[in-house]
């Protein structure tokens, strides 16, 4: 068991958009994970504490927290890296309402991802035979760069343009679009560079790359949005925009 | 504005940058090169005095200066500001045309000093 010397000591933000972090003792362990820690609180000292999590593997995306005022996938983020002195500060992402305590209402974050014409748009029906890719091709490498996105939340929570324009699409969303941009397959392109051009879409971002620093999956949201940028350029000055 | 007045402008920022990026380059160089040994007013009016390729340059980057800064300064008010949009679009179509007016006005001057 451990002994005081090494409990950590743990903030958690307690409320809704008003609220104010409470302070609760929790044992440091080997290997111990961010999420590991939430849900010792949770289960031994309030139950009452608010907060999602699902594959603990880094997979779903559901689990991301601000920790230490920096915004992270908690299940694969170890107390290690990010505790300073033992303390840890654990409070909801940024950019989003907050329903209660760490568990934001990413409604918004996801209806974006739908303006910015995320979903796919095929031009085959499934009596066509399979569409032939090369691996190797640029838009497959393209298309391959951005694909591994897990919907967490991160990016969107460090971005400091989603703060100042709450219309704006934000990288996780543009990401999106700049992925079937390059799937030869979809036919929606038309539609998605005029839902990504503009003030709420990619000429939006300032290239600051905190989304970049952040994405546990190492993606790279401003090359994609800067990628959006010359294809809407592209298509302004050809008349398809 | 629609999406592809939006880009258009992004697109003009750019390449204004660009342009600025040149011209503002070559005067730097200019005065380091001119102030060895001194600069007079003289020395300066006596340069660019009727100096057809000089009132062109400086044309060109009167015209890069109004198009990028007021198509930033309308970036930052839309974001940092709660100004209605519209009337940031006059305010800064407002802004080109007084540095275009008084940046031209300037480089006129110097070009046709004392004489004309
Ligand atoms: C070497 C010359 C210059 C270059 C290469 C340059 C480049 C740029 C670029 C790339 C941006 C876009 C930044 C973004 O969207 O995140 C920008 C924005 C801006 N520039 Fe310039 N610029 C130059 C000179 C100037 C000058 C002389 C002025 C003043 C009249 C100016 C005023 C602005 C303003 C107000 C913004 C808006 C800030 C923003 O959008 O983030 N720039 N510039
Ligand atoms: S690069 Fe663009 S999308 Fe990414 S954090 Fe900066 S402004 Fe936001
Ligand atoms: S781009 Fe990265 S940080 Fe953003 S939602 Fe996807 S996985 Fe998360
Ligand atoms: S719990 Fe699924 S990514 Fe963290």
């Amino acid at each position: 068991m451990a002994d005081m010397a090494s409990m950590l000591d743990v903030s958690v933000w307690r409320g809704a958009d008003e609220g104010r972090f409470v302070s609760y003792p929790v044992p440091r362990r080997e290997n111990q994970t961010v999420l590991d820690v939430v849900t010792y609180v949770q289960r031994r000292l309030d139950a009452t504490l608010a907060y999602r999590f699902s594959c603990r593997v880094g997979m779903c995306g559901s689990c991301a927290m601000t920790v230490n005022g920096v915004a992270r996938w908690t299940c694969r983020t170890h107390v290690g890296r990010v505790a300073r002195d033992g303390r840890l500060r654990i409070a909801p992402l940024r950019n989003m309402p907050v329903i209660k305590d760490l568990s934001v209402d990413m409604a918004e974050f996801f209806a974006k991802a739908a303006r910015a014409k995320g979903a796919f748009r095929p031009t085959a029906d499934r009596t066509a035979d399979f569409a032939v890719i090369a691996p190797d091709s640029p838009r497959r490498r393209r298309a391959d760069a951005a694909i591994e996105c897990i919907g967490c939340g991160v990016c969107y929570a460090s971005c400091d343009v989603v703060t100042w324009n709450p219309d704006y699409l934000g990288p996780a969303a543009l990401n999106r679009a700049w992925t079937l941009v390059n799937d030869e397959r979809d036919g929606g392109n038309r539609e998605r560079l005029a839902a990504v051009a503009g003030d709420a879409g990619c000429h939006a971002c300032h290239s600051h790359q905190s989304c970049m620093e952040r994405c546990p999956k190492h993606l790279n949201p401003t090359e994609s949005i800067a990628g959006l940028k010359r294809a809407t350029v592209l298509a302004a000055l050809t008349g398809k925009l | 504005m629609s999406a592809r007045a939006e880009t258009l402008l992004w697109l003009a920022q750019r390449v204004s940058a660009m342009v600025l990026a040149v011209v503002v380059a070559v005067p730097i160089g200019t005065i380091i090169y001119a102030v060895q040994g001194g600069l007079s007013a003289q020395e300066i009016i006596g340069r660019v005095q009727g100096n057809t390729g000089w009132l062109a340059f400086y044309g060109v980057f009167v015209a890069a200066v109004a198009v990028h800064g007021p198509i930033g300064l309308r970036t930052i008010l839309r974001e940092m500001t709660p100004v209605p949009a519209r009337l940031i679009d006059v305010a800064a179509a407002a802004f080109a045309v007084l540095l275009a007016w008084t940046g031209w006005q300037a480089a006129y001057g110097l070009y046709g000093f004392g004489g004309a």
